[in-house]
């Protein structure tokens, strides 16, 4: 240890939340998105059999969104134990921002021609709603993006734990409230575009949003973040500030009794996870082509916590897992057994309840132990055999 | 607003003996008042659940670096009264002051446990998915905001601090164990330690001794007795070897208030709490 631990410079502090493995893997990851993607889908003639097609840029990309919500979501529920059913709604929100950015980028070349969004010109408004102000700033959305979810998060998540809601209870709450929200952005007087959402776009930053190499930048920026997601995240899990936080989990009145207040570090964690979730709506939006109210609907935030459940809660690196597994499953099933998909979905959330509480990443570590032990095992007979 | 709202709000406040004035007029920040030598007043504690009196005008003092037991048949209200002090249950009437300024009933329980008062619960509470050393290190008297556990990192003298509360407990060969795999004893002796690392001037022990062997108790009697001068212990106990151990001044509680106190012998000599113990 250096003499002066407190002195460690963040920066520092922060690359050494990842052991020298973490960082080959994310170092292997980051070259493979940021690299070979680019090189395998822009410089390779499509009938080349490492050719990468824009189904799987989309499709990929789209899943390492998907995976930072999963990590979001395991930081608040495998270490804070506080299970959201509502984190559909902070994803959603992060892309409807993005959204109204994406939307003026279209500029005139809309149905009607207007400056206007296509949808206000046909409910037949003359001006933008105040809250569209700036929207056609990119650096005014992106701040937007990063406060305006944290903000209603901390409002809520303030009264919610000030209350001392917990277990179910806050699950149900978090229900109900990205339900409303989903009936709220349905009518068209909110000025979200009603149940069409927002779609059609045209450009983002003035390049065109369907060129194979925006698509190649948003998927580099997706993998990207989820790196700094999940070193974050490690960094979280192994301060102090982790320990106190999986502390609350497991006997919250006894961390009151010892001085700390719950209120603040759940807020503090519920806070920065819908932070992330907005982050990686507002990477899927330009990726996808289209946000609207359905991804508030219950069912999307209950697969977010069947992501984690399947992959392995309190493990971060299950998250990533189980949204991978399950979005690839989801993506084989919907268009091979389209009707077949929930059944599946169901099978697999109750399997992983009753025979893997710890997800695929538990399965692996015991099947490793086991293989461990049964090389042991092995040696040891051998020993007993040469004396 | 009331003045505790604004102490919950100011969370990332250092200076937090500031917006305390209306709470109790301490005279240094951070320094228990105990100029009339009393560390715990309670007066006149009654406190109901639906309809049922747990505390029925309960009022008892605690001088200060005394080693105060407290007994008392089933639902006395031992368990409740260390509710009360702790912050958890509010009582319906009557007042509760650390010292001379604190008024307990107006603070929550961080703000009580930040005051100096420690508790350790009748079943051992302790973070059993975290290891021994882990439980000393959480429990440490700091800065408990969030900012600075984010930030915080282990210097030498806490690391010191907890080596020596590891041996105090005998837990030394253990600071590496999660706190779960130990035995009831050992959990207790950690509980206890967590106790220690919080440097409170009152401790409250809800039947520390339960489920240890003769020999643990009676290390735990004589780390009470060492730690009474310094600190003011209050011990709810079934046990009486082992508040006979410990010697201080017995209290007797009987459906919600005071019956008896005085020394041991003193109080097992009165009819009345004879009464109450072998039933009419």
């Amino acid at each position: 240890m250096s003499p002066s631990p407190a002195r460690t410079p963040f920066i520092v502090r922060l690359g050494r939340s990842f052991n020298a493995r973490s960082w080959q893997m994310a170092g292997l990851f980051a070259a493979f998105a940021l690299i070979a993607v680019p090189v395998m889908h822009l410089v390779l003639p499509p009938d080349h059999p490492l050719y990468l097609s824009t189904y799987f840029i989309t499709l990929t990309g789209k899943i390492l969104c998907y995976a930072i919500v999963a990590v979001a979501m395991d930081l608040i529920w495998g270490y804070g134990g506080i299970l959201s059913l509502g984190h559909g709604l902070f994803f959603a929100l992060g892309g409807y921002t993005f959204g109204m950015y994406l939307m003026r980028q279209i500029g005139r070349d809309g149905s009607y021609q207007s400056d206007l969004p296509d949808f206000m010109v046909f409910l037949d408004w003359k001006e933008l709603p105040w809250f569209w102000a700036g929207s056609d700033n990119f650096l005014w959305v992106v701040l937007l993006v990063l406060v305006v979810p944290a903000l209603i998060a901390f409002i809520f998540g303030y009264f919610a734990f000030r209350s001392r809601i917990k277990g179910v209870y806050f699950s149900i709450i978090t229900q109900a409230l990205t339900y409303a929200a989903m009936l709220l952005f349905f009518r068209n007087e909110t000025g979200f575009g009603g149940n069409n959402g927002f779609t059609d776009f045209k450009r983002i930053l003035g390049y065109s949003i369907t060129a194979p190499e925006t698509r190649v930048v948003l998927f580099g920026l997706s993998a990207l973040a989820l790196i700094g997601t999940l070193l974050l995240a490690r960094f979280l899990v192994t301060s102090k500030y982790g320990r106190i936080l999986t502390a609350i989990r497991d006997a919250e009145s006894r961390v009151m009794f010892i001085g700390y207040n719950p209120l603040w570090y759940k807020l503090f964690v519920w806070t920065l996870s819908a932070m992330l979730c907005a982050i990686a709506g507002a990477l899927y939006v330009p990726q996808v082509g289209i946000i609207n109210p359905s991804e508030m609907s219950v069912g999307t935030s209950i697969e977010i916590a069947i992501w984690v459940a399947v992959g392995g809660r309190g493990t971060l690196i299950g998250a990533v897992i189980g949204a991978f597994v399950v979005n690839l499953a989801k993506s084989w099933f919907t268009v091979s057994f389209p009707e077949y998909w929930l059944f599946f979905l169901g099978t697999l959330f109750i399997v992983a309840t009753l025979y893997l509480p710890q997800g695929i990443v538990g399965l692996w570590v015991k099947l490793r132990q086991r293989a461990r032990r049964g090389g042991d095992d092995l040696a040891a007979e051998a020993k007993g055999a040469s004396a | 607003m009331k003045p505790v709202d604004l102490l919950l709000e100011n969370d990332e406040n250092p200076d937090w003996d500031s917006g305390t004035a209306e709470l109790g007029h301490m005279l240094k920040p951070g320094e228990l008042d105990l100029s009339h030598k009393v560390i715990l007043y309670l007066e006149d504690i009654t406190v109901s659940f639906d309809g049922f009196r747990a505390l029925n005008k309960l009022s008892l003092t605690i001088d200060a670096g005394e080693l105060r037991c407290i007994i008392g048949p089933n639902g006395a209200g031992k368990t409740t009264m260390m509710d009360v002090i702790t912050g958890k249950t509010r009582p319906d009437e009557g007042t509760v002051f650390f010292g001379q300024t604190l008024d307990l009933t107006r603070l929550t329980e961080p703000e009580i446990a930040h005051a100096g008062i420690g508790r350790k619960f009748q079943k051992p509470t302790i973070f059993e998915n975290h290891t021994v050393f882990e439980n000393l290190e959480l429990a440490m008297k700091t800065d408990k905001r969030v900012w600075r556990s984010l930030m915080a990192m282990l210097d030498s003298a806490a690391g010191d601090r907890i080596a020596e509360t590891l041996q105090l407990i005998r837990l030394g060969a253990q600071a590496d164990r999660l706190a779960g795999l130990l035995s009831h004893g050992q959990k207790q002796w950690l509980e206890i330690g967590m106790l220690l690392m919080q440097e409170p001037k009152l401790l409250l022990l809800d039947e520390p001794v339960a489920g240890m062997t003769d020999e643990e108790t009676e290390r735990t009697g004589e780390l009470f007795i060492s730690l009474a001068g310094k600190h003011s212990l209050v011990v709810v106990e079934h046990d009486m070897a082992f508040v006979k151990q410990l010697g201080g001044r017995v209290t007797v509680l009987h459906e919600g208030s005071v019956l008896a106190e005085g020394a041991l012998e003193e109080v097992q000599g009165d009819a009345r709490v004879i009464e109450v113990y072998l039933g009419r």
